[in-house]
């Protein structure tokens, strides 16, 4: 049996999913205007050095939705890949990002706080409101016109541990000394050029600082999850499969399988010289440290539904490890050659590329129906 | 000149630090429970969709990136952002009702008008608008919820958005100073 684990899949057109929503728009209305941002001036003193709210409450937010986040990822509590991350379309994001910068000045506001400000009675956010209107409109009538930049650079769900491949506890370290940087020196600007004294008391400076500096300590020692942790969660449904044997098929089969209609993906994880002496036409070479096939796993995700996987060592205790990775991964209609290469080997002599024509073999099929996707791919997500 | 700063100055906000660490909390359990961050300009985005439709639904249905909000059957409110951006305003009214921070004033500088500051506000918006779609989220929706799961794009969008203000500063400083 699988445990159930977070995120949960909220539903928005349940009447109690739709309250966990508003809900959490409720919680995050009333922060921003605890912060001020309900009032312009306070918004735009961020560009003139006078008030950096906007700097700091967007680094302290991120840091601690950042911390925590990990954090419950590394202790097994929440699953990271079933988070939502906002996918990345480089340019179009950092064209666009000029553009609000350029908009939050002239206006004052962003989407969020001038929903909020409006709400508190702002006059100027229910006008900015209007322009924002205007220009969500004028957008959705012009994209058409440069739809091959607004679809542009897709790097699809891509995170920095991933771009600099260091661990995310590391990552995590790093954003929050940057952060702490930025709040030092924010004070330091606030304090030379700010119109009154909005010194943050220093007891809860230390306090914040202490209690991040403890929780990233763990989100460092406890370490995000890597395959093994995630075989773990589903061995208790899938082991059987390998116990029984009903996952580890004939070469005779694997040979059938390539002359058919089917699309199949092999992945060959022998060491490197075994690959060198021998191997099966048409596989993939992955590596014999399972890293490489962990990081391709977005790649065999992309593959068409209804993909057949077969991992191939040596012998079958490598090839059988890639099974549960891949198994962990959730990608459907993943098998072991039987007895890897040897096994091939035994059966029709050192040919890369037998005539299936010349042989007539006994074996047991294993594969009898094609699965669909059985669980979503990693989620991304955005603005709604 | 007569100014509204008294209410800048008896009007009093929490310390962004504390408000913000309760922000990051609202962000990571919107994370932990449903899986999506915070967001604003997608549920306008689809409120927009919704009125193109009542005027012309051929319009929505001939226009590709419409059409995925409000094309044919496709119900533009039935997403999370809907109920997220009612409870937006609906929590910023009672927190400033509690705190006696409700005032219905217009946020300027000294040295601008109500009117022009409404034109000045008008025009953000504008850009704000046009900016958050074609960046796929705005401020909340990428860079504070892209960039507490380290999205590299949410954090080259918020390195863009700080530049594009800094940029324009000095140009509208009569706005706010």
């Amino acid at each position: 049996m699988t445990v159930a684990m977070a995120p949960f899949s909220i539903d928005p057109s349940t009447m109690g999913g739709w309250l966990i929503f508003l809900l959490l728009g409720v919680g995050f209305g009333a922060t921003l205007e605890m912060a001020g941002f309900s009032y312009a001036p306070n918004l735009a003193a961020q560009f003139y050095g006078r008030d950096m709210r906007v700097l700091k409450t967007m680094f302290s937010a991120i840091v601690t939705a950042m911390i925590l986040t990990f954090l419950s990822s590394a202790v097994g509590a929440l699953d990271f890949r079933m988070v939502g991350v906002a996918t990345t379309y480089l340019w179009p994001g950092i064209v666009g990002g000029l553009i609000m910068g350029a908009g939050f000045v002239i206006g004052g506001f962003c989407p969020g706080t001038s929903l909020a400000a409006a709400a508190t009675g702002s006059r100027d956010a229910l006008v900015y409101l209007a322009g924002l209107i205007i220009g969500i409109f004028g957008f959705g009538e012009t994209v058409t016109w440069f739809e091959g930049f607004y679809n542009s650079s897709d790097l699809g769900r891509f995170t920095i541990p991933e771009w600099l491949g260091i661990p995310t506890g590391v990552v995590v370290l790093i954003v929050v000394v940057m952060a702490s940087g930025v709040f030092l020196l924010v004070e330091r600007i606030e304090h030379r050029l700010g119109s009154r004294a909005m010194r943050t008391p220093r007891r809860l400076a230390l306090g914040l600082a202490g209690a991040a500096a403890a929780l990233v300590l763990v989100t460092l020692i406890a370490q995000q999850p890597g395959w093994e942790d995630h075989w773990e969660m589903v061995a208790a449904d899938e082991q059987v499969l390998l116990d029984n044997h009903d996952v580890q098929i004939h070469p005779g089969e694997l040979l059938t399988l390539i002359h058919a209609d089917a699309h199949i993906v092999m992945l060959d994880v022998q060491q490197q010289t075994s690959f060198d002496a021998f191997h099966i036409e048409g596989v993939r070479y992955e590596g014999s440290d399972l890293e490489t096939l962990y990081s391709d796993v977005a790649d065999l995700m992309a593959e068409p539904p209804g993909t057949i996987y077969v991992t191939v060592g040596e012998d079958e205790q490598l090839a059988t490890d890639a099974w549960r990775l891949l198994k962990g991964e959730h990608i459907p209609n993943v098998y072991v050659l039987e007895g890897g290469t040897s096994g091939w080997v035994d059966t029709f002599g050192s040919v890369a590329d037998p005539d299936p024509a010349k042989y007539t073999l006994d074996y047991e099929h294993k594969i009898t129906e094609v699965a669909e996707p059985t669980a979503p791919p990693a989620a991304s997500g955005g603005c709604g | 000149m007569s100014i509204n700063t008294e209410v800048h100055t008896t009007r009093q906000w929490s310390n962004p630090y504390t408000a913000e660490v309760l922000l990051g909390i609202v962000l990571f359990l919107a994370y932990f429970v449903t899986s999506h961050g915070l967001g604003a300009s997608g549920g306008v985005q689809r409120f927009v969709a919704w009125l193109t439709d009542l005027v012309s639904s051929e319009h929505v249905d001939r226009n590709t990136y419409l059409a995925n909000y409000a094309g044919g059957n496709t119900n533009p409110f039935n997403s999370y952002i809907i109920p997220m951006i009612v409870g937006v305003p609906l929590g910023a009214f009672v927190s400033a009702w509690r705190s006696k921070r409700l005032a219905a004033v217009t946020g300027r500088g000294p040295n601008i008008s109500t009117r022009r500051r409404w034109m000045f506000a008008l025009a953000g918006g504008v850009f704000m608008g046009f900016g958050a779609r074609l960046a796929r989220g705005c401020t909340s929706g990428l860079a504070l919820s892209g960039g507490a799961v380290l999205s590299v794009g949410a954090w080259a969008f918020m390195l863009a958005f700080f530049a594009g203000g800094y940029a324009l500063a000095y140009l509208v400083r009569k706005t706010w100073n």
